[in-house]
């Protein structure tokens, strides 16, 4: 999410471009800003700007974010790897988004948990199991093998199977 | 066999909607519960929250007595609303202690001003690294943690007035 200090700097008269512009520029070092296209009208950015500097419902840190939460590793493979985590590693407080999508504190904490444990070279898997341990399979978003999710990856072959035994007729009928 | 055969969609869809509006009607649990309760609390060693009290280390919760360790922030509307119920424990001789969740001295030291002072030693957890080692997904978090320094309750959420029997309770059998 855009500070609402970086808002503040935006002149509320400019057009939409030197909006969506300036999102482009944090898009390459930051969390993919879904919103920005959107911002249509005057009137739009207008409300935005005043929802983002009004007094926050939802009450936030004064600490600047994490060291990598929105800073991409310098080893481009390191990066991947994270980046491949993350998406598949769920918010704590924004539940129903990865961590690589979530703008809450809490998930830029996590993405800099990510990224500085991948840079010392641990293995995505080992973060995974580190987290799940606390937090439960809840946390990931790859759902583990055990008996309590066998009907979820059984599904694919039972659904196939049921189709093709539905399907047998047809097929008898065409070879005759 | 045929003739019951073609209710078979009709079944497999009704059964589907049925799922569906039973999922609709119960509300999603968003309570994640920390695995780490019943497991020796994660070593750390943190700087100090304020200069008015000490830092807090795992170290400090294996002090023979079992503790309250309150995870809270200055920031965290809900944390202000649980202090009162903080100060009641601490005056029926529960030991606290806080992690503050990024945060910063000076506004650690106005909500202690404000909202009263529990605590006997405050750590500082700037990126949020103690919390997800113990496991816990917001702000307030309350956790016992009996005297060898094992996790032993935790309450999500602020203590509201009502659950502070629950909480005392836990911190006897902790004993």
């Amino acid at each position: 999410m855009i500070e609402p200090g970086t808002l503040q700097s935006v002149r509320v008269e400019r057009s939409r471009d030197t909006l969506s512009s300036a999102a482009e520029k944090r898009q390459g070092a930051s969390a993919p800003l879904g919103w920005a296209p959107r911002l249509r009208s005057g009137r739009t950015v207008v409300a935005t700007i005043l929802v983002l500097t009004s007094t926050p419902a939802f009450a936030q840190s004064a600490l600047p974010p994490a060291r990598f939460a929105y800073a991409q590793l310098e080893d481009p493979r390191q990066e991947a790897q994270a980046r491949a985590l993350m998406e598949t590693l769920r918010c704590l407080v924004c539940q129903g988004q990865s961590i690589a999508d979530s703008d809450a504190d809490m998930a830029g904490d996590m993405r800099s948990l990510v990224r500085e444990r991948i840079a010392a070279g641990e293995k995505p898997e080992a973060i995974r199991s580190w987290l799940v341990d606390r937090y439960g399979a809840w946390v990931s978003y790859k759902p583990p093998v055990e008996p309590l999710t066998w009907p979820l990856w059984a599904a694919p072959a039972v659904m196939v199977a049921l189709g093709l035994w539905l399907a047998r007729g047809r097929f008898r009928r065409k070879t005759r | 066999m045929r003739r019951l055969l073609i209710w078979l969609p009709l079944a497999v869809f009704a059964a589907f909607m049925v799922t569906v509006a039973i999922g609709l009607r119960k509300p999603a649990e968003t309570e994640i519960r920390s695995r780490m309760i019943g497991k020796p609390m994660p070593d750390f060693a943190l700087e100090p929250a304020v200069a008015s009290h000490p830092p807090l280390a795992a170290a400090n919760l294996r002090s023979g007595k079992p503790r309250l360790v309150n995870v809270f922030a200055s920031w965290c509307v809900p944390c202000k609303a649980e202090a009162p119920q903080l100060m009641a424990l601490k005056r029926r001789g529960v030991p606290i202690d806080g992690v503050a969740i990024r945060d910063r001295s000076e506004d650690v030291a106005r909500f202690l001003a404000e909202w009263g002072d529990p605590f006997d030693r405050i750590g500082s957890d700037p990126a949020s690294r103690v919390q997800f080692a113990l496991g816990s997904s917001g702000v307030p978090e309350t956790f016992v943690v009996d005297g060898k320094g094992v996790i032993r309750h935790q309450h999500i959420g602020d203590i509201r007035p009502e659950n502070v029997p629950e909480i005392l309770a836990a911190w006897e059998a902790a004993k």
